[in-house]
């Protein structure tokens, strides 16, 4: 067994590992105070490891960022037998649950990196990482992510997921559409807490330099899906099923942006070389629907949204100046002045904003967190034209509108490769 | 007494001669530390000028709020001000240099003065342009903290951060030059106290309302309600 990254593994958990030896499937599952959610999340883990995979080795490995009440110890002391007496099911191999505490903040990119050491030491062929607030997880979802690697050869699967069509829209407004355009790959959710991988890309993905950099640990869900693109690694897609969040938080908005663009911004640079040959999109193979739209009723407070966008505006200034071409910005005061009801942040002045703001991050023209938290405002603009839109859309018309932004995003590319060679 | 007229003149003419022979060489060295000073001096301030233009000086400086204020006082650029600053020190230490070795008494301590000057100067003009740059920095954060936080008045918020920094920095400025530090810190005591009174007054008596606005939204409203407000981005 090969002691892989020992440099940063704890004593204790290296032991546990040596102890659990070689497996087949590693879940991951990177906690911090996550007690109310966890047991039936590592129930639906077992039923699933039971039910789909009985004669494979596997294990689960919890890498926690310093929980006070108690999550690791609810992690590896969930007994198998409940969920054997539970579903009739009996595994033919044993089921290790491990833990760790790993040193320092919490943080999902330390925790992912833990989870990618054990994975590499135990010589696992197939991972998932599982969000431990995913309270509707369902043990097929094993199947759904495990399933196209240990079966038929994939090295990523990423999720699509049933949700509301204002879920998740910097998402579509944002990281999909850009990522679909820039890496030619149509990857509906490029960012997820939950997704497998091959042992081969866990490997390759740990060996990558970017761990010390500063960066490694924000964003690093978004980094593995780059990286599997630009590795050229086979990547799937399989549909999960309804998305649910715990809570939902606005003030999530910022952080969000630093993990999702911030990151994909900041891999544009190494990554020129190939995103900058790619001149069209495909599809990745999916099983079930790309994704699936819910259109129930949801309270939006739309206002809001619009005033925020307009104090932006009109307060960022000086910011904007730095990092947007003059007619840009000057659109956007455009747009800025008009009634509530005649406001529209067109597709287009959108991607614009979007590829001189990534242009504007490789430069560094002012701080690059700075040019990510001045993206809030404008992102809260963009969304509202998105829910005047989508208002009483159908779930096909929602897609269209979708598939219009991306086409967009695809047809404004060399405008980003102009501003990335011109912008000073 | 013709003769010793004479003798006396002739003293007088060989000591102005032997004054002169004493001091030309020193005026000759003071002139070519001079002329090599300029020589150096331009040297340094063009090498100087590449490496600001290489490091986007001037970029730093516009981030920092000093280009615009070059701009309205009519002065060239940050990297040409450098530069240009950088040259005259030089060029000065060598004048000053020669000045010396013609050993004329009483400027010799002033001199010596200058050049332990010189490393005080660097210094304060160091702790300047970081401070600038910290200002611009940490205002602009405010600023952008105060926008996604949808808080009342973000650019007073930015312009208040913008302006305590650059009181401090300049109080520390003038400490480390040394310069009328006692009128200095009584100034920066009294600005600093003054503003503090006057904004605990304005606050006190007329944000009440504002106050109450603002931690009636912060407390008040419950979490669903806040929590309704926005879709999840993620």
């Amino acid at each position: 067994m090969k002691l892989a990254e020992d440099s940063f593994l704890a004593d204790e958990f290296l032991r546990q590992l040596i102890n659990v030896g070689e497996v087949d499937i590693l879940v991951g599952l990177a906690t911090h105070n996550n007690a109310r959610t966890i047991g039936p999340i590592v129930h639906a883990i077992q039923d699933g490891l039971l039910r789909w995979f009985p004669r494979e080795r596997a294990v689960i490995v919890n890498a926690d960022g310093g929980s006070r009440d108690g999550t690791p110890q609810l992690v590896t002391g969930v007994s198998i037998d409940d969920v054997r007496a539970a579903s009739n099911l009996h595994a033919l191999r044993t089921l290790h649950s491990v833990s760790t505490r790993y040193a320092g903040s919490p943080a999902s990119g330390v925790a992912m990196r833990n989870v990618l050491a054990a994975a590499e030491l135990l010589h696992a062929k197939a991972c998932v990482m599982i969000s431990p607030e995913s309270v509707n997880i369902e043990p097929q979802w094993l199947s759904k992510l495990l399933g196209p690697i240990s079966r038929d050869g994939f090295d990523l699967v990423t999720p699509t997921y049933r949700r509301h069509k204002f879920e998740g829209l910097l998402i579509t407004n944002l990281v999909y559409p850009m990522t679909r355009a820039l890496y030619g790959l149509r990857i509906r959710e490029p960012y997820s807490p939950e997704f497998a991988f091959s042992g081969r890309l866990a490997t390759q993905f740990l060996g990558q330099g970017h761990w010390n950099e500063g960066t490694g640990d924000v964003g690093v869900e978004l980094r593995l899906t780059l990286a599997a693109i630009t590795g050229k690694y086979r990547v799937c897609q399989s549909l999960l099923g309804e998305k649910t969040h715990v809570e939902r938080h606005a003030a999530d908005l910022v952080p969000a942006l630093r993990k999702t663009v911030g990151t994909l911004f900041s891999s544009l640079g190494a990554d020129f070389p190939v995103w900058s040959a790619v001149t069209a999109s495909e599809r990745v193979p999916t099983t079930g629907a790309d994704a699936e739209v819910l259109l129930e009723p949801l309270r939006i407070n739309r206002k809001r949204m619009r005033e925020m966008f307009l104090t932006g505006v009109s307060e960022l200034v000086s910011v904007f100046q730095s990092i947007l071409s003059p007619s840009t910005f000057a659109e956007l005061q455009r747009i800025a002045s008009l009634e509530e009801e005649e406001f529209r942040y067109p597709a287009e002045l959108w991607v614009k904003t979007v590829y001189e703001f990534a242009a504007s991050y490789q430069k560094s023209v002012i701080s690059r967190d700075h040019i990510i938290q001045a993206l809030a405002p404008l992102f809260r603009g963009r969304v509202f034209t998105f829910l005047i839109e989508n208002r009483s859309s159908s779930a096909s018309d929602v897609e269209n509108n979708i598939e219009d932004l991306c086409l967009e995003f695809e047809r404004l590319k060399p405008y980003l490769l102009q501003m990335w060679s011109t912008r000073e | 007494m013709r003769e010793m007229i004479i003798s006396e003149l002739s003293q007088a003419m060989h000591e102005i001669a032997r004054g002169f022979a004493h001091f030309l060489p020193r005026l000759l060295v003071m002139l070519i530390l001079a002329v090599v000073g300029w020589l150096v001096a331009w040297l340094v301030k063009l090498v100087l000028r590449i490496i600001l233009r290489l490091v986007k000086f001037d970029k730093l400086s516009e981030n920092a709020g000093a280009s615009q204020l070059l701009t309205k006082a009519a002065l060239p650029s940050a990297t040409e001000m450098l530069s240009r600053f950088v040259f005259w020190v030089t060029w000065l230490g060598f004048v000053l240099l020669g000045v010396s070795v013609l050993g004329i008494l009483g400027l010799q301590e002033q001199i010596a003065a200058f050049f332990l000057f010189l490393p005080r100067l660097f210094v304060a003009t160091f702790i300047m342009v970081l401070g600038l740059l910290s200002a611009s920095f940490f205002s602009r954060a405010a600023l952008l903290a105060a926008v996604n936080a949808n808080v009342p008045s973000p650019r007073l918020l930015g312009l208040a951060v913008r302006s305590i920094i650059i009181v401090f920095v300049l109080s520390v400025f003038f400490e480390e030059l040394g310069l009328a530090e006692q009128t200095m810190l009584v100034a920066f005591g009294i600005a600093f106290g003054a503003a503090m009174f006057g904004l605990a007054i304005a606050f006190g008596m007329g944000g009440r309302d504002l106050a109450r606005s603002f931690l009636e939204r912060k407390f008040v409203r419950s979490k669903k309600e806040e929590n309704d407000e926005e879709p999840s981005p993620l």
